[in-house]
């Protein structure tokens, strides 16, 4: 009996030949491109996947409801556009966006990845939440100026003590 | 007519500092592409002595003896804080000049000559609120005064709390001051023209302005005598509020490691000329003529030297990348030679005149190009980031391209990049 050897080439490889279903087309992208295209193949077919970069995404607001089958009698009655920027941002030149990162937050909605949208035009007040700077460090936390004293408080205490 | 010329203090360290409070009260410098040399101090370089434009591997002794840290140009962030301070200042005026990424001038007509260094303070306090950078602001009868008084403003030679007005100082005082400062600090007059005119015994800003501007127009331009004019208060610069399109587009960089072949500067002539030309459609205009220059680097004795430039008419005056790159590469073929270390090259698109006022072609047919692809192309590269549509000659690596090893974050433009807090 001859020893087997196993072959170092050929054989099966993962992910190789021709897929079944639908045909294929090879495509070269740019490295940058790939995620996005992967995240728009893997959404279930006919979703609309935002692009990263988007700018800004206005969807119609109508007065009352949209009836199907006839031309839409709601033409006439398009109110405005909602913008989410609209909603969020009353000083655009003096908003940054942050990136909240720990949890010393979370009792105020605020969890490890939350997007913070920050207006510099406001002045802060008592009981804002705030960004403050601590020894070159950039924070977030709850703003308290009483008698003339200022302390920034972190919020993640439970809510809920279980007994 | 008075205005007011703001300015923002050490506008690129102030950028750095904004997003990473940490470097605050610490020596940084900004340094030009490729790393090369200083662009920007934080007031602690300066007083060590560190000048504008000085090569950061001369530096870097006293760098690691002071701890001074060094950030690459990162010219998306600034660009993004330069808007939001311009939008803020055009609040002030109806008249805004931008005159450069850290500085603008407002016209102030319609407005009270008392109200000026009121509505000075109100300019910094809004911008260090709103956008987080400091500014200092000078307010003069002409836009020469007015960059002096900023000079004063920021130096502390007059004014106060980083506003100078000049309408508010008497004219003793303002003879004292221009006695202080010296002529080169004046808009305008550069090393060489201050070396020539301390040959005629012209030192302090005061000597200029009384100088006889006749003279001055003879012995050197009208636009000395122009200056010493507008130093005597006599307005002769106007605001100029709508940048003219540009008469020529110029994209060039040195390359981070030297190059020697001609596949490697075609990848960099391509690249650059697709910059130039999305910067030609920008602003609707087409190009007649193409320069390519290609050199060595000349502070390298030791190598060969090599440089030379050509220019590439064209039959038809074009905005497409396609035709246009066909050109600047059949004219970087004719002027390059093996054997040498390039280090840098460049492209400049000439002739510019707007899109759709150009000249038939006597033999031949005309054909407009591909206006269609073009546009696909921009709004491509517009919304996926420079480069994600391009010509295959651009390469995909390119190795030779800038070295930037200090750079900070988008903070401010990329999701990825944006600021984390704890």
């Amino acid at each position: 009996m001859k020893p087997s050897i196993k072959p170092t080439h050929g054989g099966h490889r993962p992910g190789a030949g021709r897929p079944k279903g639908e045909s294929t087309k090879v495509i070269r992208l740019p490295v940058s491109l790939v995620s996005a295209v992967q995240s728009l193949r893997a959404a279930p077919t006919g979703a609309q996947v935002p692009s990263p970069h988007a700018t800004s995404l206005k969807r119609p607001l109508f007065g009352h409801k949209v009836r199907a089958g006839f031309p839409s009698p709601a033409d006439d009655y398009v109110e405005a556009w909602l913008d989410l920027n609209e909603l969020l941002i009353e000083h655009k030149d003096a908003t940054f966006f942050l990136r909240a990162s720990g949890d010393s937050m979370t009792g105020a909605g605020i969890q490890e990845g939350s997007l913070l949208v920050v207006d510099r035009a406001l002045e802060a007040r008592h009981g804002d939440i705030v960004i403050a700077v601590i020894d070159g460090e950039l924070t977030v936390k709850r703003l308290e100026k009483r008698r003339g004293k200022i302390r920034l408080v972190a919020e993640n205490r439970p809510m809920h003590r279980s007994s | 007519m008075s205005f007011a010329l703001v300015d923002g203090n050490n506008f690129y360290v102030s950028c750095e500092r904004m997003f990473n409070p940490m470097l605050e009260g610490k020596p940084i410098v900004v340094l030009s592409n490729n790393d090369g040399c200083v662009v920007a101090r934080s007031a602690e370089v300066k007083a060590l002595g560190v000048k504008m434009g000085e090569p950061w591997f001369k530096l870097k002794a006293l760098a690691k003896r002071h701890g001074i840290l060094a950030y690459s140009s990162n010219y998306t962030l600034y660009a993004d804080m330069s808007n939001r301070m311009m939008r803020v200042l055009s609040t002030y005026s109806p008249q805004q000049e931008i005159y450069s990424i850290d500085e603008c001038f407002l016209g102030l007509d319609g407005f009270s000559p008392a109200e000026f260094p009121v509505m000075g303070q109100r300019m910094r306090q809004h911008v260090k609120q709103w956008v987080g950078l400091p500014v200092c602001v000078g307010i003069a009868p002409t836009k020469t005064l007015a960059k002096l008084a900023n000079h004063c403003a920021k130096k502390d030679l007059a004014g106060a709390e980083g506003v100078c007005d000049f309408g508010q100082m008497s004219a003793a005082e303002l003879d004292s001051l221009f006695g202080r400062i010296k002529v080169g600090e004046v808009w305008g007059v550069g090393r060489r023209l201050t070396e020539r005119l301390a040959g005629l015994g012209i030192v302090t800003v005061r000597d200029l302005r009384d100088a006889d501007a006749g003279m001055l127009r003879r012995e050197f331009s009208v636009v000395l005598e122009r200056t010493v004019l507008e130093l005597r208060g006599f307005s002769c610069l106007e605001l100029e509020e709508l940048a003219p399109a540009k008469k020529q587009i110029m994209s060039s960089r040195s390359f981070s490691a030297c190059i020697h072949t001609l596949p490697e500067l075609e990848e960099a002539v391509s690249t650059y000329l697709a910059r130039a030309a999305e910067k030609l459609r920008r602003q609707g205009s087409v190009a007649e003529a193409v320069q390519v220059f290609i050199r060595t680097n000349p502070f390298n004795q030791n190598h060969p030297q090599y440089q030379q430039a050509i220019t590439v008419p064209l039959t038809q005056a074009t905005s497409d990348t396609v035709r246009l790159t066909r050109a600047a590469l059949w004219g970087l073929k004719r002027i390059y030679r093996p054997g040498f270390a390039y280090q840098k090259a460049g492209v400049m698109l000439m002739d510019l005149h707007p899109d759709g006022q150009t000249q038939g072609v006597l033999f031949g047919t005309t054909s407009p190009g591909r206006p269609a692809l073009m546009q696909v192309m921009d709004r491509a590269n517009a919304r996926w980031g420079r480069g994600t549509l391009r010509l295959a000659v651009e390469g995909a690596k390119k190795p030779w391209q800038m070295k930037r090893d200090h750079m900070s974050p988008a903070y401010t433009t990329r999701w990825e990049d944006l600021p984390r807090v704890n």
